[in-house]
């Protein structure tokens, strides 16, 4: 094997590339196995559901003040942006399709899953890398406790109960922060508003699908953090770039995802 | 049974990569209600071997036997069920930082057993009396000092009543007054819990004072072992530096490096 | 945090979340008016059904009756069968035509029922008789340009 010169540089770059991949691989594989284990261990955290109500506490309820504030910003954003291009094609009254719909299927969903990833996430990763730094699972585990059970499966189950409702929050917030602009602001008439979006808003095609949507989301980006904060090296660095590495995990695979789940459900439909 | 072995370590070999080994080839017993102590410098694999014992690490040869039963093929359901009869205090405690002292020690209470309340609430406040800190009782780790996280996690690792009882570094960074305040606890409550304990330290004197048979290692062997008292009185080179804390001896105060001239003079020819 | 405190605040936690679900779903989309009330089928055949698509409205008088539930080709007439999911509260009569109309000058198309004058309702499977099919653009302009050019012969040979 070539160890020298260019075709050695050459081969200890692919060889890094091969490395990275295949570490990658291998990672993947555990963090899959690590949720199959956890979904059967996750008997404790329902039935104890004091834990996870816990877990919802402070994946969910502390979300709230950010998720409504951001929806009520982006649905405010969404009415006057709206507005303005409708306007030019005469049809300001759609402005309440415009809001809901990319409210319902895309924004709420979408940009609640990133604060959820960015605000929970990390934090459920942090909580967890430190209790493994600090040796509180290994502590647990000498006293016959399984931590997977017990801390992971509780925060798991919090994060994908919560996620649903604070996109549903989330968009019901940009809704009415459409209208406040839309309505009260702009002077789009109040009857159109509502009417035309409820003509248009299907609840199984648009609702439902954002639902899912979101459940999806709230799956992926639990995982991920549980796992990275699982996974982390014992120290304070390991914490801190596990933590990084959820949110950048997090963010990706909720784009990633919802462009699937888009072309699923969205386009799909036409095709009939 | 009352003199059989509680633990039993059999040509233990054991290396995080195959490179590295961190014990070979280790032999050794405990016998049953004493204090057994495991010194060595940093790094010469005892903190390894209670690992081992504990069964979260699996040795490459050899076996551990905890309470007549092998640990290393142990998984699963069986594992929990040895290590119930088992209680371990971490380096710097380990309690879990959002309950307070006493939610800590009746975690396992809580979790192993179907105790109603009141019964587990007098029995934590009697482990906590027994180590001097039914008082803190609703304070929370992060209001404890490290003495006191030290002792409540003891008051948690003696539980559940343990047969065997593994201290991993149990003096750490710790003020001379809580010192001596562990290390009588870890004495009086091995007597009157009938239990078998292993202390793993580096702390030579508390431990000669305290300990019924001790063990010394380096690089992964076993290199002296003895009650305190021939301790104390061995000749041995490796024993008497470390008893005596002397800075050179069998074990050097250099880390392996090439000749100091050479070095210097590398350096010169560099500048 | 006690665990009461926590209960609360969660239990308020999902209850907000339920509300914002149920005000968007009857609020925001059209729950309200029609998903679980019982319907009735009935078919209809079109030359033509231009864009019409599955859970398009019908609309007797302006209003909202039921919604298209199926598409289908009939390949021994060539005609398209268009399934009717009616709701039960809407009886028509058996001689009621079926028209396929467009929503505004280019919007999506959906059906509308000009009820008859029969004594007899439309029953479950039965089929409507009188439809008249989608107006395809392209039809329309190509005859447009051909009646022009009839109007322009015509003139042409009056001379």
């Amino acid at each position: 094997m070539p160890d020298r010169g260019s075709a050695g540089a050459l081969r200890r770059i692919f060889g890094r590339l091969g490395e990275s991949v295949t570490e990658r691989l291998w990672r993947l594989g555990f963090a899959a196995r690590f949720f199959g284990y956890m979904l059967l261990h996750s008997g404790t955290a329902l039935r104890r559901f004091q834990l996870t109500a816990r877990e919802i506490y402070f994946a969910g309820v502390l979300s709230l003040i950010i998720i409504l504030v951001s929806g009520l910003f982006v649905g405010m954003v969404l009415g006057l942006q709206g507005y303005d291009t409708l306007q030019r094609y005469g049809s300001s009254e759609a402005l309440g399709i415009l809001v809901a719909l990319s409210l319902v299927r895309e924004l709420g969903p979408v940009v609640a899953g990133l604060l959820f990833a960015s605000r929970a996430g990390s934090a459920i990763t942090a909580e967890i890398g430190l209790m493994k730094a600090t040796e509180q699972i290994a502590a647990m585990e000498m006293m016959a406790v399984d931590p997977i059970a017990r801390v992971v499966a509780p925060r798991f189950w919090g994060g994908v109960i919560s996620m649903p409702l604070l996109a549903a929050l989330f968009s019901a917030m940009g809704i009415f922060g459409g209208y406040l602009v839309g309505v009260q602001l702009i002077g789009v008439d109040e009857g159109a508003f509502w009417s035309q979006m409820q003509a248009s808003v299907d609840v199984r095609e648009d609702i439902l699908n954002g639902v899912i949507k979101s459940v999806v989301f709230g799956i992926a980006v639990t995982w991920i953090a549980v796992f990275e904060g699982y996974d982390a090296q014992p120290t304070a660095e390991g914490v801190s770039s596990a933590t990084t590495r959820t949110v950048v995990t997090s963010s990706l695979a909720i784009l990633a995802l919802d462009f699937v789940l888009t072309a699923l459900m969205f386009t799909g439909g036409n095709a009939r | 049974m009352s003199n059989a072995a509680i633990v039993e370590i059999e040509h233990l070999s054991f290396g995080y990569d195959a490179a590295r080994p961190v014990l070979r080839d280790v032999s050794l017993t405990m016998p049953n209600g004493k204090v057994v102590g495991i010194m060595g410098q940093s790094g010469c694999g005892k903190t390894t071997l209670l690992r081992i014992i504990g069964g979260a690490r699996r040795p490459d040869r050899g076996s551990a036997r905890v309470l007549g039963t092998r640990v290393n093929g142990l998984h699963g359901r069986d594992l929990y069920a040895l290590r119930r009869k088992m209680g371990m205090l971490f380096q710097f405690g380990a309690l879990f930082t959002d309950m307070t002292a006493f939610d800590n020690v009746a975690f396992p209470m809580r979790e192993h057993t179907d105790l109603p309340e009141e019964l587990i609430d007098d029995l934590v406040l009697m482990k906590l009396e027994a180590v001097g800190l039914r008082g803190a009782a609703r304070l929370t780790p992060a209001e404890l000092s490290g003495g006191m996280a030290r002792r409540v996690a003891l008051a948690r690792a003696i539980a559940l009543d343990p047969q065997l009882i593994l201290y991993d570094e149990p003096f750490t960074a710790l003020d001379p007054i809580s010192f001596g305040a562990i290390a009588r606890l870890i004495r009086r409550l091995n007597d009157s819990l009938g239990a078998t304990s292993v202390i793993v330290s580096h702390d030579v004197k508390e431990c000669l004072d305290i300990v019924d048979y001790m063990y010394f290692m380096s690089a992964g062997e076993i290199v002296a072992h003895g009650t305190p008292d021939e301790m104390r009185a061995s000749a041995d080179p490796f024993v008497g530096q470390f008893v005596r804390g002397e800075g050179d001896g069998p074990i050097p105060f250099h880390y392996p490096a090439m000749a100091f001239g050479e070095d210097l003079e590398l350096s010169a020819a560099h500048a | 945090m006690n665990r009461a405190a926590i209960d609360v605040w969660v239990g308020v936690f999902v209850a907000a979340g339920l509300a914002g679900l149920l005000f968007l779903a009857l609020k925001v989309g059209n729950l309200a008016s029609f998903s679980t009330s019982p319907t009735y089928q009935v078919q209809a055949k079109f030359a033509n059904i231009g864009g019409l698509k599955i859970r398009a409205p019908i609309k007797s008088a302006g209003v909202v009756v039921g919604r298209v539930s199926n598409v289908s080709f009939d390949n021994v007439t060539y005609e398209a069968v268009v399934t009717l999911n009616l709701d039960s509260q809407y009886q028509f009569p058996r001689d009621t035509s079926a028209k396929i109309l467009t929503s505004g000058l280019l919007g999506e198309q959906y059906i509308g029922l000009d009820a008859g004058g029969d004594s007899e309702m439309l029953k479950q499977g039965e089929r409507l008789r009188l439809t008249q099919s989608a107006v395809v653009l392209e039809n329309l302009i190509s005859q447009f340009l051909f009646n022009k050019a009839a109007e322009d012969k015509e003139a042409k040979d009056k001379k």
